[in-house]
Protein backbone atom coordinates (compact mmCIF):
# COMPACT_ATOMS: atom_id res chain seq x y z
CA UNK A 1 0.00 0.00 0.00
CA UNK A 2 2.95 2.12 0.89
CA UNK A 3 4.69 1.56 -2.21
CA UNK A 4 1.38 2.43 -4.24
CA UNK A 5 1.29 6.02 -2.53
CA UNK A 6 4.83 6.40 -3.35
CA UNK A 7 4.09 5.51 -7.28
CA UNK A 8 1.14 7.78 -7.22
CA UNK A 9 2.98 10.51 -5.36
CA UNK A 10 5.69 10.32 -8.07
CA UNK A 11 3.16 10.47 -10.69
CA UNK A 12 1.66 13.59 -9.39
CA UNK A 13 5.10 15.00 -9.36
CA UNK A 14 5.79 13.94 -13.12
CA UNK A 15 2.89 15.81 -13.82
CA UNK A 16 3.41 18.95 -12.25
CA UNK A 17 6.66 18.79 -14.37
CA UNK A 18 4.95 18.28 -17.37
CA UNK A 19 2.75 21.75 -16.61
CA UNK A 20 5.46 23.39 -15.58
CA UNK A 21 7.31 22.35 -19.14
CA UNK A 22 4.99 23.39 -20.89
CA UNK A 23 4.69 26.96 -19.16
CA UNK A 24 8.31 27.26 -20.01
CA UNK A 25 7.35 29.06 -23.87
CA UNK A 26 11.16 29.95 -24.55
CA UNK A 27 13.06 26.54 -23.32
CA UNK A 28 14.13 24.48 -26.61
CA UNK A 29 14.33 21.07 -25.10
CA UNK A 30 11.13 21.25 -23.03
CA UNK A 31 8.86 19.73 -25.80
CA UNK A 32 11.42 16.65 -25.75
CA UNK A 33 11.44 16.15 -21.95
CA UNK A 34 7.52 16.53 -21.75
CA UNK A 35 7.63 13.56 -24.13
CA UNK A 36 10.12 11.73 -22.25
CA UNK A 37 8.13 12.58 -18.50
CA UNK A 38 4.63 11.58 -20.45
CA UNK A 39 6.92 8.22 -21.12
CA UNK A 40 7.94 7.81 -17.55
CA UNK A 41 4.11 8.18 -16.18
CA UNK A 42 3.40 5.79 -18.56
CA UNK A 43 6.08 3.09 -17.56
CA UNK A 44 5.40 3.13 -14.26
CA UNK A 45 1.39 3.02 -14.70
CA UNK A 46 2.22 0.00 -16.72
CA UNK A 47 5.87 -1.87 -14.68
CA UNK A 48 4.63 -1.02 -10.82
CA UNK A 49 7.57 -0.02 -8.51
CA UNK A 50 9.20 -3.36 -8.87
CA UNK A 51 9.34 -4.85 -12.24
CA UNK A 52 10.10 -8.60 -12.09
CA UNK A 53 10.85 -9.13 -16.38
CA UNK A 54 13.67 -6.90 -16.82
CA UNK A 55 13.56 -6.56 -20.53
CA UNK A 56 15.41 -4.24 -22.29
CA UNK A 57 12.89 -1.51 -23.26
CA UNK A 58 12.62 -1.91 -18.79
CA UNK A 59 15.49 -1.32 -18.29
CA UNK A 60 15.46 1.72 -20.56
CA UNK A 61 13.00 2.89 -18.39
CA UNK A 62 14.50 2.11 -14.64
CA UNK A 63 18.05 3.66 -16.11
CA UNK A 64 15.58 7.01 -16.76
CA UNK A 65 13.42 6.13 -13.53
CA UNK A 66 12.83 9.48 -12.48
CA UNK A 67 13.61 8.65 -8.84
CA UNK A 68 17.23 6.76 -9.39
CA UNK A 69 20.35 8.56 -8.10
CA UNK A 70 21.83 10.91 -9.89
CA UNK A 71 25.77 11.57 -9.97
CA UNK A 72 26.25 14.04 -7.23
CA UNK A 73 23.86 11.46 -5.28
CA UNK A 74 26.56 8.86 -5.43
CA UNK A 75 28.99 11.46 -5.14
CA UNK A 76 27.94 12.39 -1.86
CA UNK A 77 27.46 8.67 -0.80
CA UNK A 78 30.60 7.62 -1.84
CA UNK A 79 33.11 9.84 -1.08
CA UNK A 80 33.77 12.34 1.68
CA UNK A 81 35.34 15.82 1.18
CA UNK A 82 33.70 16.91 -2.36
CA UNK A 83 34.96 19.87 -3.76
CA UNK A 84 33.53 20.94 -6.80
CA UNK A 85 35.69 22.68 -9.56
CA UNK A 86 34.95 24.79 -12.26
CA UNK A 87 34.84 26.21 -15.47
CA UNK A 88 36.99 25.04 -18.87
CA UNK A 89 38.48 27.92 -18.65
CA UNK A 90 37.79 28.55 -22.25
CA UNK A 91 34.17 29.16 -22.60
CA UNK A 92 31.94 28.74 -19.02
CA UNK A 93 30.73 26.56 -16.57
CA UNK A 94 28.74 23.43 -18.02
CA UNK A 95 26.26 22.73 -15.02
CA UNK A 96 25.32 19.51 -17.13
CA UNK A 97 28.96 18.18 -15.80
CA UNK A 98 30.43 18.23 -12.45
CA UNK A 99 33.82 17.37 -11.29
CA UNK A 100 36.16 17.95 -8.20
CA UNK A 101 38.20 16.44 -5.76
CA UNK A 102 36.84 13.61 -3.18
CA UNK A 103 38.11 11.01 -0.97
CA UNK A 104 37.05 7.57 -1.18
CA UNK A 105 38.27 5.64 1.56
CA UNK A 106 40.50 7.86 2.47
CA UNK A 107 42.33 8.24 -0.34
CA UNK A 108 42.32 11.74 -2.37
CA UNK A 109 40.95 11.24 -6.34
CA UNK A 110 39.55 13.36 -8.79
CA UNK A 111 35.48 12.37 -9.74
CA UNK A 112 33.73 14.01 -13.02
CA UNK A 113 30.33 13.02 -14.14
CA UNK A 114 26.63 14.03 -16.04
CA UNK A 115 24.80 15.66 -13.76
CA UNK A 116 20.60 15.30 -14.27
CA UNK A 117 18.07 17.65 -12.39
CA UNK A 118 15.61 16.23 -10.61
CA UNK A 119 12.86 19.26 -10.64
CA UNK A 120 12.12 21.62 -13.26
CA UNK A 121 14.21 24.31 -12.18
CA UNK A 122 17.59 21.92 -11.71
CA UNK A 123 16.43 20.12 -15.13
CA UNK A 124 16.89 23.29 -17.24
CA UNK A 125 20.14 24.38 -15.05
CA UNK A 126 21.52 20.54 -15.66
CA UNK A 127 20.31 20.82 -19.23
CA UNK A 128 18.33 17.26 -18.94
CA UNK A 129 21.87 16.38 -18.70
CA UNK A 130 22.94 16.75 -21.71
CA UNK A 131 26.81 18.30 -22.36
CA UNK A 132 27.49 21.01 -24.32
CA UNK A 133 31.17 21.17 -25.22
CA UNK A 134 32.94 23.42 -22.63
CA UNK A 135 31.47 20.12 -19.83
CA UNK A 136 33.75 17.97 -21.83
CA UNK A 137 36.82 20.09 -21.89
CA UNK A 138 36.08 21.12 -18.05
CA UNK A 139 36.01 17.19 -17.40
CA UNK A 140 39.17 16.78 -19.73
CA UNK A 141 40.78 18.94 -17.94
CA UNK A 142 40.65 18.12 -14.53
CA UNK A 143 41.08 14.32 -15.33
CA UNK A 144 44.51 15.93 -17.06
CA UNK A 145 44.78 17.61 -13.66
CA UNK A 146 44.29 14.61 -11.47
CA UNK A 147 46.51 12.99 -13.63
CA UNK A 148 49.89 15.23 -12.61
CA UNK A 149 49.35 14.97 -9.13
CA UNK A 150 48.44 11.24 -9.07
CA UNK A 151 44.77 11.11 -8.16
CA UNK A 152 43.06 8.11 -9.54
CA UNK A 153 39.78 9.18 -11.39
CA UNK A 154 36.24 7.95 -11.15
CA UNK A 155 33.86 9.29 -13.51
CA UNK A 156 30.11 8.84 -13.79
CA UNK A 157 27.97 8.59 -16.65
CA UNK A 158 24.57 9.24 -16.93
CA UNK A 159 23.72 11.07 -20.22
CA UNK A 160 20.65 10.92 -22.90
CA UNK A 161 23.67 12.38 -25.16
CA UNK A 162 25.65 14.95 -26.08
CA UNK A 163 23.70 18.29 -26.72
CA UNK A 164 22.15 18.97 -29.89
CA UNK A 165 21.97 23.04 -30.12
CA UNK A 166 23.88 25.45 -32.16
CA UNK A 167 25.92 26.71 -29.80
CA UNK A 168 26.86 23.54 -29.22
CA UNK A 169 28.04 23.07 -32.67
CA UNK A 170 29.45 26.56 -33.03
CA UNK A 171 31.65 25.84 -30.07
CA UNK A 172 32.64 22.13 -31.50
CA UNK A 173 30.80 19.28 -29.75
CA UNK A 174 32.37 16.94 -32.31
CA UNK A 175 35.98 18.18 -31.45
CA UNK A 176 35.18 17.98 -27.99
CA UNK A 177 34.33 14.79 -27.54
CA UNK A 178 37.07 13.38 -30.14
CA UNK A 179 39.81 15.48 -28.27
CA UNK A 180 38.90 13.46 -24.82
CA UNK A 181 38.74 10.29 -26.79
CA UNK A 182 42.44 10.67 -27.85
CA UNK A 183 43.78 12.52 -24.88
CA UNK A 184 42.03 10.10 -21.84
CA UNK A 185 44.14 7.29 -23.14
CA UNK A 186 47.19 8.93 -21.98
CA UNK A 187 46.21 10.00 -18.89
CA UNK A 188 49.10 8.81 -16.23
CA UNK A 189 46.53 7.47 -13.28
CA UNK A 190 44.22 4.56 -13.04
CA UNK A 191 40.55 5.70 -14.51
CA UNK A 192 37.43 3.75 -13.32
CA UNK A 193 34.29 5.13 -15.49
CA UNK A 194 30.54 4.46 -14.13
CA UNK A 195 27.85 3.86 -16.17
CA UNK A 196 25.39 3.86 -13.84
CA UNK A 197 22.05 5.90 -16.03
CA UNK A 198 21.47 6.41 -19.45
CA UNK A 199 24.74 5.93 -21.88
CA UNK A 200 23.95 8.17 -24.72
CA UNK A 201 26.33 7.45 -27.50
CA UNK A 202 29.23 9.98 -28.06
CA UNK A 203 28.31 11.88 -25.09
CA UNK A 204 28.75 9.15 -22.63
CA UNK A 205 31.75 7.40 -24.13
CA UNK A 206 33.53 10.98 -23.90
CA UNK A 207 34.13 10.19 -20.38
CA UNK A 208 33.73 6.57 -20.18
CA UNK A 209 37.14 5.46 -21.56
CA UNK A 210 39.32 4.05 -19.13
CA UNK A 211 40.86 1.20 -17.13
CA UNK A 212 37.82 -1.28 -15.55
CA UNK A 213 34.32 0.14 -16.77
CA UNK A 214 31.88 -0.76 -14.52
CA UNK A 215 28.02 -0.33 -15.14
CA UNK A 216 24.99 -0.75 -13.29
CA UNK A 217 22.58 -3.63 -13.49
CA UNK A 218 20.01 -1.45 -15.02
CA UNK A 219 21.65 1.20 -16.73
CA UNK A 220 21.68 1.12 -20.32
CA UNK A 221 24.24 1.80 -22.91
CA UNK A 222 23.90 2.54 -26.83
CA UNK A 223 25.42 3.98 -29.97
CA UNK A 224 21.40 5.57 -30.66
CA UNK A 225 18.55 6.32 -28.27
CA UNK A 226 15.99 3.35 -28.74
CA UNK A 227 13.50 5.72 -30.12
CA UNK A 228 15.80 7.72 -32.59
CA UNK A 229 16.19 3.92 -33.76
CA UNK A 230 12.88 3.43 -34.13
CA UNK A 231 12.20 6.25 -35.55
CA UNK A 232 15.27 6.08 -38.01
CA UNK A 233 14.41 2.51 -39.29
CA UNK A 234 10.37 2.39 -38.89
CA UNK A 235 9.71 6.13 -39.27
CA UNK A 236 7.52 6.01 -36.00
CA UNK A 237 8.25 5.75 -31.99
CA UNK A 238 6.30 2.75 -31.93
CA UNK A 239 9.15 0.22 -32.26
CA UNK A 240 10.80 1.69 -29.24
CA UNK A 241 10.44 -1.33 -27.39
CA UNK A 242 12.14 -4.08 -30.28
CA UNK A 243 14.73 -1.05 -30.89
CA UNK A 244 15.69 -1.16 -27.29
CA UNK A 245 15.84 -5.28 -27.94
CA UNK A 246 18.23 -4.91 -30.94
CA UNK A 247 20.67 -2.62 -29.79
CA UNK A 248 21.67 -4.52 -27.30
CA UNK A 249 22.61 -1.83 -25.07
CA UNK A 250 21.80 -3.86 -21.34
CA UNK A 251 24.65 -4.63 -19.11
CA UNK A 252 24.27 -8.48 -19.67
CA UNK A 253 24.78 -7.50 -23.58
CA UNK A 254 27.62 -5.11 -22.92
CA UNK A 255 29.44 -7.50 -20.67
CA UNK A 256 28.96 -10.75 -23.33
CA UNK A 257 30.80 -7.84 -26.03
CA UNK A 258 33.41 -7.02 -23.46
CA UNK A 259 32.78 -3.42 -23.77
CA UNK A 260 32.24 -3.28 -19.76
CA UNK A 261 34.33 -5.35 -17.21
CA UNK A 262 31.79 -5.70 -14.30
CA UNK A 263 28.38 -5.58 -13.63
CA UNK A 264 27.38 -3.73 -10.08
CA UNK A 265 24.17 -5.12 -8.47
CA UNK A 266 21.36 -3.04 -8.06
CA UNK A 267 18.60 -3.93 -4.96
CA UNK A 268 15.48 -5.47 -5.99
CA UNK A 269 13.00 -3.22 -7.47
CA UNK A 270 16.55 -1.06 -8.94
CA UNK A 271 18.78 1.93 -7.77
CA UNK A 272 15.84 4.03 -6.98
CA UNK A 273 14.24 1.54 -4.41
CA UNK A 274 17.17 1.24 -1.96
CA UNK A 275 19.95 4.00 -2.93
CA UNK A 276 22.36 3.47 0.45
CA UNK A 277 22.16 -0.68 -0.74
CA UNK A 278 22.76 0.73 -4.32
CA UNK A 279 25.65 3.08 -3.59
CA UNK A 280 26.68 -0.49 -1.33
CA UNK A 281 27.30 -2.65 -4.03
CA UNK A 282 28.91 0.47 -6.57
CA UNK A 283 31.75 1.50 -3.56
CA UNK A 284 32.59 -2.22 -3.49
CA UNK A 285 33.03 -2.47 -7.05
CA UNK A 286 35.13 0.77 -7.17
CA UNK A 287 37.21 -0.09 -4.20
CA UNK A 288 37.87 -3.64 -5.87
CA UNK A 289 38.92 -2.15 -9.11
CA UNK A 290 41.07 0.19 -7.80
CA UNK A 291 43.01 -2.03 -5.78
CA UNK A 292 43.70 -4.21 -8.93
CA UNK A 293 44.82 -1.46 -10.65
CA UNK A 294 46.93 0.96 -8.09
CA UNK A 295 49.92 -1.85 -8.08
CA UNK A 296 50.35 -1.54 -11.78
CA UNK A 297 53.46 0.46 -13.50
CA UNK A 298 52.57 3.23 -15.21
CA UNK A 299 53.58 1.03 -18.64
CA UNK A 300 51.15 -1.87 -17.68
CA UNK A 301 48.23 0.32 -16.90
CA UNK A 302 49.02 2.20 -20.53
CA UNK A 303 49.14 -1.50 -22.22
CA UNK A 304 46.19 -2.74 -20.50
CA UNK A 305 44.38 0.03 -21.36
CA UNK A 306 44.99 0.25 -25.20
CA UNK A 307 44.45 -3.48 -25.54
CA UNK A 308 41.02 -3.33 -23.91
CA UNK A 309 40.04 -0.97 -26.70
CA UNK A 310 42.15 -2.37 -29.18
CA UNK A 311 40.59 -5.55 -28.99
CA UNK A 312 37.07 -4.41 -29.27
CA UNK A 313 36.62 -5.75 -32.93
CA UNK A 314 34.16 -8.36 -34.34
CA UNK A 315 35.18 -9.07 -38.10
CA UNK A 316 35.70 -12.11 -40.48
CA UNK A 317 38.61 -12.28 -42.34
CA UNK A 318 39.12 -13.92 -45.83
CA UNK A 319 41.83 -13.65 -48.52
CA UNK B 1 42.31 9.19 -56.92
CA UNK B 2 44.78 10.75 -54.81
CA UNK B 3 47.71 8.18 -55.63
CA UNK B 4 50.56 8.84 -58.38
CA UNK B 5 48.95 7.08 -61.77
CA UNK B 6 45.89 6.09 -59.53
CA UNK B 7 48.48 3.09 -58.31
CA UNK B 8 47.90 1.56 -54.94
CA UNK B 9 48.01 -1.51 -52.49
CA UNK B 10 44.64 -2.47 -51.12
CA UNK B 11 45.12 -3.38 -47.31
CA UNK B 12 42.66 -5.40 -45.52
CA UNK B 13 39.77 -5.85 -48.34
CA UNK B 14 38.78 -9.16 -46.89
CA UNK B 15 37.41 -7.99 -43.68
CA UNK B 16 33.61 -8.27 -43.31
CA UNK B 17 31.46 -7.62 -40.74
CA UNK B 18 29.98 -10.97 -39.23
CA UNK B 19 26.45 -8.76 -38.39
CA UNK B 20 27.85 -8.99 -34.12
CA UNK B 21 23.80 -7.67 -32.58
CA UNK B 22 22.25 -10.57 -35.43
CA UNK B 23 20.13 -7.41 -35.98
CA UNK B 24 17.09 -7.20 -37.75
CA UNK B 25 14.97 -4.75 -38.33
CA UNK B 26 12.43 -4.22 -41.09
CA UNK B 27 15.48 -5.80 -43.23
CA UNK B 28 18.19 -7.88 -41.96
CA UNK B 29 21.48 -6.52 -41.51
CA UNK B 30 23.32 -8.99 -43.45
CA UNK B 31 21.07 -8.25 -46.17
CA UNK B 32 21.98 -4.81 -46.00
CA UNK B 33 25.21 -5.57 -45.88
CA UNK B 34 25.23 -7.86 -49.23
CA UNK B 35 22.99 -4.98 -50.87
CA UNK B 36 25.63 -2.73 -50.14
CA UNK B 37 28.81 -4.76 -50.84
CA UNK B 38 26.80 -5.35 -54.47
CA UNK B 39 26.40 -1.73 -55.09
CA UNK B 40 29.59 -0.95 -53.87
CA UNK B 41 32.03 -3.96 -54.94
CA UNK B 42 33.64 -3.48 -51.16
CA UNK B 43 32.88 -5.87 -48.00
CA UNK B 44 32.60 -2.50 -46.08
CA UNK B 45 32.60 1.29 -45.88
CA UNK B 46 36.30 2.08 -45.65
CA UNK B 47 38.45 1.75 -48.63
CA UNK B 48 42.46 1.22 -46.91
CA UNK B 49 45.51 1.94 -49.66
CA UNK B 50 48.90 2.10 -49.62
CA UNK B 51 50.55 3.98 -52.25
CA UNK B 52 52.83 7.33 -53.14
CA UNK B 53 51.32 10.70 -53.59
CA UNK B 54 53.74 13.12 -55.72
CA UNK B 55 56.86 9.86 -55.02
CA UNK B 56 56.64 10.02 -51.41
CA UNK B 57 54.80 6.77 -49.72
CA UNK B 58 51.58 7.14 -47.36
CA UNK B 59 48.67 5.49 -46.40
CA UNK B 60 45.30 6.50 -47.60
CA UNK B 61 42.23 5.51 -45.85
CA UNK B 62 38.53 6.28 -47.75
CA UNK B 63 35.15 6.13 -47.01
CA UNK B 64 32.01 5.24 -48.94
CA UNK B 65 29.31 6.47 -48.36
CA UNK B 66 27.48 4.30 -50.44
CA UNK B 67 27.74 1.71 -48.27
CA UNK B 68 25.30 1.89 -45.56
CA UNK B 69 25.94 5.76 -45.62
CA UNK B 70 29.93 5.48 -45.14
CA UNK B 71 28.80 4.22 -41.33
CA UNK B 72 31.60 3.20 -39.13
CA UNK B 73 30.95 -0.48 -37.27
CA UNK B 74 33.70 -2.77 -36.29
CA UNK B 75 34.91 -3.33 -39.73
CA UNK B 76 35.96 0.02 -40.75
CA UNK B 77 37.25 0.36 -36.54
CA UNK B 78 39.49 -2.37 -37.15
CA UNK B 79 40.91 -1.44 -40.58
CA UNK B 80 41.70 2.07 -39.68
CA UNK B 81 43.51 1.11 -36.19
CA UNK B 82 45.36 -1.22 -38.96
CA UNK B 83 46.42 1.10 -41.05
CA UNK B 84 47.29 3.41 -38.00
CA UNK B 85 49.45 0.26 -36.58
CA UNK B 86 51.38 0.25 -40.23
CA UNK B 87 51.99 3.88 -40.58
CA UNK B 88 53.40 4.06 -37.29
CA UNK B 89 55.88 0.44 -38.00
CA UNK B 90 56.58 1.61 -41.61
CA UNK B 91 56.77 5.26 -40.45
CA UNK B 92 54.19 6.46 -42.63
CA UNK B 93 52.02 9.51 -42.85
CA UNK B 94 48.13 9.21 -42.88
CA UNK B 95 45.32 10.89 -44.38
CA UNK B 96 41.89 9.84 -43.99
CA UNK B 97 39.03 10.53 -46.57
CA UNK B 98 35.61 11.29 -44.13
CA UNK B 99 31.88 10.95 -46.38
CA UNK B 100 30.07 9.28 -43.42
CA UNK B 101 26.82 9.18 -41.40
CA UNK B 102 28.50 8.46 -38.35
CA UNK B 103 28.90 4.93 -36.18
CA UNK B 104 26.56 2.11 -37.42
CA UNK B 105 23.37 1.55 -35.56
CA UNK B 106 23.28 -1.61 -36.55
CA UNK B 107 26.63 -2.74 -34.65
CA UNK B 108 25.27 -0.79 -31.59
CA UNK B 109 27.69 -0.14 -28.69
CA UNK B 110 30.05 -1.77 -30.59
CA UNK B 111 29.91 0.96 -33.27
CA UNK B 112 30.62 3.73 -30.56
CA UNK B 113 33.42 2.02 -29.12
CA UNK B 114 35.43 2.53 -32.63
CA UNK B 115 35.63 5.68 -31.96
CA UNK B 116 37.82 5.11 -28.82
CA UNK B 117 39.39 2.91 -30.39
CA UNK B 118 40.63 4.53 -33.56
CA UNK B 119 41.12 7.74 -31.04
CA UNK B 120 43.54 5.52 -29.12
CA UNK B 121 45.45 4.69 -31.73
CA UNK B 122 45.78 8.40 -33.22
CA UNK B 123 47.14 9.29 -29.88
CA UNK B 124 49.77 6.48 -30.90
CA UNK B 125 50.49 8.10 -33.74
CA UNK B 126 51.46 11.23 -32.30
CA UNK B 127 54.29 9.08 -30.72
CA UNK B 128 56.22 8.34 -33.17
CA UNK B 129 55.78 11.96 -35.03
CA UNK B 130 54.17 11.37 -38.31
CA UNK B 131 51.02 13.45 -40.00
CA UNK B 132 47.64 12.94 -39.86
CA UNK B 133 45.26 15.06 -41.93
CA UNK B 134 41.59 14.21 -42.13
CA UNK B 135 39.98 15.43 -45.19
CA UNK B 136 36.20 15.75 -44.41
CA UNK B 137 33.88 15.44 -47.62
CA UNK B 138 30.36 15.77 -48.02
CA UNK B 139 28.25 14.96 -45.36
CA UNK B 140 30.64 13.92 -42.48
CA UNK B 141 28.90 13.84 -39.32
CA UNK B 142 28.30 11.99 -36.09
CA UNK B 143 30.47 9.45 -34.33
CA UNK B 144 33.01 10.29 -37.27
CA UNK B 145 33.44 13.62 -36.44
CA UNK B 146 33.68 12.86 -32.80
CA UNK B 147 36.62 11.16 -33.18
CA UNK B 148 39.10 10.67 -36.27
CA UNK B 149 37.72 13.35 -38.74
CA UNK B 150 38.33 16.05 -35.97
CA UNK B 151 41.84 14.69 -34.94
CA UNK B 152 43.96 15.84 -37.60
CA UNK B 153 47.55 17.68 -37.01
CA UNK B 154 45.24 19.20 -40.38
CA UNK B 155 41.52 19.33 -40.87
CA UNK B 156 40.36 20.07 -44.19
CA UNK B 157 37.35 20.11 -45.93
CA UNK B 158 35.65 20.09 -49.34
CA UNK B 159 34.04 23.41 -50.00
CA UNK B 160 30.43 23.15 -49.57
CA UNK B 161 30.32 20.13 -47.65
CA UNK B 162 28.07 19.38 -44.54
CA UNK B 163 29.99 18.98 -41.17
CA UNK B 164 28.70 18.33 -37.80
CA UNK B 165 28.08 16.45 -34.78
CA UNK B 166 24.14 15.90 -34.36
CA UNK B 167 22.37 16.00 -38.07
CA UNK B 168 20.81 19.35 -39.02
CA UNK B 169 16.87 17.58 -38.62
CA UNK B 170 18.11 16.40 -35.38
CA UNK B 171 18.91 19.98 -33.85
CA UNK B 172 15.77 21.71 -35.40
CA UNK B 173 13.74 19.11 -33.60
CA UNK B 174 15.03 19.74 -30.64
CA UNK B 175 15.32 23.29 -30.51
CA UNK B 176 11.85 24.16 -32.87
CA UNK B 177 14.08 26.70 -34.87
CA UNK B 178 15.12 26.88 -38.54
CA UNK B 179 18.83 26.33 -38.41
CA UNK B 180 20.56 29.64 -40.20
CA UNK B 181 21.41 29.91 -43.24
CA UNK B 182 24.95 28.09 -44.08
CA UNK B 183 25.17 26.40 -40.62
CA UNK B 184 27.34 22.85 -40.58
CA UNK B 185 29.17 23.82 -43.59
CA UNK B 186 32.26 23.77 -43.87
CA UNK B 187 32.72 27.49 -44.69
CA UNK B 188 30.80 27.68 -41.35
CA UNK B 189 33.18 25.75 -39.57
CA UNK B 190 36.38 27.75 -41.00
CA UNK B 191 34.95 30.47 -39.49
CA UNK B 192 34.21 28.96 -36.26
CA UNK B 193 37.84 27.64 -35.78
CA UNK B 194 37.39 23.38 -36.63
CA UNK B 195 38.85 23.77 -39.88
CA UNK B 196 42.59 24.70 -41.33
CA UNK B 197 41.71 25.20 -44.46
CA UNK B 198 39.05 24.30 -47.37
CA UNK B 199 40.47 22.71 -49.82
CA UNK B 200 38.62 22.17 -53.42
CA UNK B 201 39.19 18.65 -54.85
CA UNK B 202 41.56 19.30 -58.09
CA UNK B 203 44.17 20.98 -55.40
CA UNK B 204 43.89 18.02 -53.11
CA UNK B 205 46.41 16.22 -54.06
CA UNK B 206 48.95 19.10 -54.08
CA UNK B 207 47.88 20.57 -51.06
CA UNK B 208 48.35 17.23 -49.42
CA UNK B 209 51.86 16.91 -50.85
CA UNK B 210 53.16 20.17 -49.39
CA UNK B 211 51.79 19.92 -46.32
CA UNK B 212 52.64 16.72 -45.41
CA UNK B 213 56.15 18.05 -46.37
CA UNK B 214 55.85 20.48 -44.45
CA UNK B 215 55.17 18.52 -41.56
CA UNK B 216 58.57 16.65 -42.04
CA UNK B 217 56.49 13.32 -43.08
CA UNK B 218 59.16 12.14 -45.47
CA UNK B 219 62.50 13.36 -42.95
CA UNK B 220 64.12 10.05 -42.92
CA UNK B 221 65.85 9.59 -39.61
CA UNK B 222 67.57 6.72 -37.95
CA UNK B 223 64.24 4.79 -36.92
CA UNK B 224 62.83 4.77 -40.25
CA UNK B 225 65.82 2.89 -41.86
Amino acid sequence: MTKLTGQAAIVQDLERQISELERQTGSSVAQEEIKRLQEQIESLRQTGPSPQNKDAWTRVLLARHPQRPYTLDYIQMLFTDFTELHGDRRFGDDQAMVAGFARFEGRAVMVAGHQKGRDTKQKLARNFGMTNPEGYRKALRLMSLASKFGLPIITFVDTPGAYPGIGAEERGQAEAIAYNLKEIPKLQVPIIPVIHGEGGSGGALAIAVGDHVLMLENAVYSVIAPESCSSILWRDWEHKQEASRILKLTADDLYGFRIIDEIVPEPPGGAHADPEAAAGFLRAAIKKGLSDLLPLSLEELHRRRFDRLRSLATFVSEG
Amino acid sequence: MLFDDGKYVELDAGLSSPNPLEFVDRKPYSLRLKEAARITGMKDAVRVGEGNISGKPLIVCAMEFQFIGGSMGAVVGEKIARAIDRCIQKQLPLVIVSCSGGARMMEGTISLMQLAKISASLARLDEVKKPYISVLTNPTTGGTTASFAMLGDLNIAEPGALIGFAGPRVIEQTIHQKLPEGFQTSEFLLEHGMLDAIVPRPELKAYLAKSLDFMGAWNSDETSK
